[in-house]
């Protein structure tokens, strides 16, 4: 028998297992993500070559028409890009989650000694990080096509706070729509119905002053808009509140903090009770 | 003093909705010793094992793995056992060793031991050379080696392993059982699911035949082969003509002989050495040419068609998890 070529097995000695922290044990996900992204680099497409197309288009092909308060449509569209972008780090959660849920590799994870919420943290770490490389690919070719930070630094930082406490709420989002979804298709058939037109729906790529009375309050109350408000004006974009503009814009960066928590209080619950059910049967 | 069993169910029950999955299945495991969990497709393997590793919740009882409640203490069972589940688990875009080290660093392993065990891993199951290469490239007979390499990672006293071989080549097969053997011999207790006669017969001290999420017998493969019935003796002629008569000569000698065309083969029950060589001088002294003679002990799918009334593979209530018959190439 073949069983003469083989060499005896013997693992020399049991290793020590060590308890490991909830961040270590989510570090080591992240990386298994970033490695993820190292093999396929075309997964940063959605956050780098998608956004910047945006931006071109919108600039250059559709923007001549578009009238802004500040007079420049393309720093104007920025942060409004922006904005998308970290509302599309659901979308990035989503997909990943739904794929390792269906691979099987979550049930290793969870024969492991690790802590239950170690998957959702790294992956929510991951599409943080994720999206944060499309914030700053969107910085650059900002500044580039005539974006600027207008404003001092502590309010520069302030906005790029608010836009990850944006992404933190989209990932409860994410986390919710991938486990309960039964396939990536189903995911990107939800995602793509309901968030571009909500990205659209919204002061992200023209004002909403230009818009028919009850549509302009619909887009005005959108999270996304008192978000992107506050990026432009905390960045010195705009001068402020357009006229007429719905209070939720006229008091942008505390709604906007308001929408995030209110979002990632929602959507938490409902996340953590998907991934449950899909992982205990 | 009595040691504690490696593993043990007690009263195990699972109900998805109204089906009952697993029915009240208890069995003990004791410490070095290798289990096989016998079924046909969607006998409950799978959600027996489940529950085990703290994978399923049960509906109502309960099991321990190394002495550790799978449902009080999860996580001292989820540091006492590997699994191998019936699905590979391992990331496909990681490479061999990449796999390795996240699980390693996951159960917190000093970078030394981890390298050493990766190392020592990969050679163990053939998969040095493909270490560094992504598992999207590897066969399905490598990618089910490493899925079990990663199960091994922290040398687990207690390893559950979900149908081990499906989709592996012979050879493959042949290696694994006897990684599986030495694991057994250097103190690892092993509970493997088959649907392979042969398997159970092979590698376990104690066979649990499940059917129907009930265990309608347990034993040794010897005990299971005897109770269920006699040997039986089996007479190969070598022409398809001779038949009738050397069918006429043996029940001159023996009763109840079965006449099987297609074979040129006749059967006769038999109940030891004696009955062969009587049978043998019988033919040696007549003119029918015959190809084989042969004492032929029940297999374990004899067993199976006594206990159940039906063939172990083909069970038509097979849950739709085909089975991976696709065989690896092997350099
Ligand atoms: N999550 C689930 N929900 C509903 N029914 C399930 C679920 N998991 C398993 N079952 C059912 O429970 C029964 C036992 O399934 P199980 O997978 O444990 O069988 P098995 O012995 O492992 O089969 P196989 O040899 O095909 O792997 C089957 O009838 C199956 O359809
Ligand atoms: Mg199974």
């Amino acid at each position: 028998m073949t069983t003469t070529a083989i060499p005896d097995f013997t693992i020399s000695a049991r290793p020590q297992i060590h308890p490991t922290s909830l961040w270590t044990q989510s570090l080591v996900l992240v990386r298994r993500n970033l490695t993820h992204i190292k093999r396929q680099p075309e997964m940063l497409m959605d956050v780098t070559i998608q956004p910047v197309m945006f931006v071109l288009l919108f600039a250059f092909v559709f923007g001549g028409s578009i009238q802004t308060a500040n007079g420049n449509y393309r720093e104007w569209l920025l942060p409004g890009i922006m904005g998308q972008t970290m509302t599309f780090a659901s979308f990035v959660v989503a997909i990943g989650l739904n794929n390792d849920l269906q691979k099987g590799i979550i049930d290793r994870f969870r024969s492991l000694p690790i802590s239950p919420s170690a998957v959702l943290v790294g992956r929510s770490l991951a599409g943080l990080l994720h999206s944060s490389i499309g914030v700053v690919v969107m910085a650059l070719t900002g500044l580039i096509v005539g974006w600027r930070i207008r404003n001092g630094v502590g309010d520069a930082v302030l906005a790029f706070a608010l836009l990850l406490l944006f992404g933190f709420a989209m990932i409860w989002l994410g986390i919710w729509v991938g486990s309960a979804m039964r396939s990536v298709e189903a995911v990107n058939g939800v995602m793509f119905t309901t968030m571009f037109p909500i990205t659209f729906l919204a002061n992200t790529f023209a004002p909403t002053e230009s818009m028919g009375s009850w549509l302009r309050t619909i887009a005005e109350w959108n999270p996304i808009s008192a978000l992107v408000q506050s990026l432009r004006e905390l960045w010195g974009n705009v001068p402020g509140p357009a006229p007429g503009a719905s209070w939720p814009l006229r008091h942008a960066v505390p709604v906007s903090i308001g929408w995030s928590i209110l979002l990632a209080a929602i959507f938490a619950p409902l996340a953590m009770r998907a991934y449950r059910r899909r992982t205990t049967d | 003093m009595p040691t504690t069993p490696a593993i043990e169910a007690i009263n195990l029950v699972k109900r998805f909705g109204d089906k009952v999955a697993v029915d009240d299945v208890s069995f003990v495991v004791p410490q070095g010793s290798v289990l096989g969990l016998l079924g046909p497709n969607g006998a409950g393997k799978t959600t027996i094992v489940r529950m085990m590793t703290t994978l399923s919740i049960p509906t109502s009882g309960t099991a321990r793995v190394a002495g550790h409640d799978v449902i009080r203490e999860p996580d001292a069972v989820r540091r006492s056992m590997g699994l191998t589940g019936q699905a590979a688990t391992v990331d496909e875009l990681l490479t061999g060793q990449e796999n390795l080290r996240m699980i390693g660093r996951l159960y917190g392993l000093s970078s030394r031991d981890m390298k050493r065990i990766a190392d020592e891993l990969l050679q163990r199951f053939s998969l040095t050379d493909a270490a560094d290469k992504v598992v999207k490239d590897y066969s399905g007979g490598m990618r089910r080696r490493l899925d079990l390499a990663v199960s091994l990672v922290a040398v687990p006293p207690v390893l559950f392993l979900d149908e081990p071989t499906t989709g592996l080549d012979p050879r493959s097969r042949l290696e694994l059982w006897d990684v599986l053997r030495q694991l057994v011999r250097d103190g690892t207790t092993l509970l493997l699911t088959t649907q392979y006669l042969e398997e159970a017969d092979r590698l376990a001290d104690e066979i649990v035949v499940i059917d129907h999420g009930k265990v309608i017998a347990a034993g040794t493969a010897l005990q299971l082969k005897d109770s269920s019935g006699q040997a039986a003796l089996v007479v190969t002629v070598s022409h398809a003509d001779d038949l009738p008569s050397a069918a006429e000569l043996l029940r001159s000698h023996v009763s109840d002989v079965h006449v099987d065309e297609s074979a040129r083969q006749l059967t006769a029950p038999a109940t030891g050495l004696s009955d062969m060589t009587r049978i043998a001088s019988v033919f040696e002294g007549s003119t029918i040419e015959i190809d084989d003679l042969g004492l032929k002990r029940p297999s374990l799918d004899d067993v199976f068609l006594a206990l159940t009334g039906h063939r172990a593979e083909a069970d038509d209530t097979a849950a739709g998890t085909a089975t991976d018959d696709s065989t690896e190439v092997s350099a």
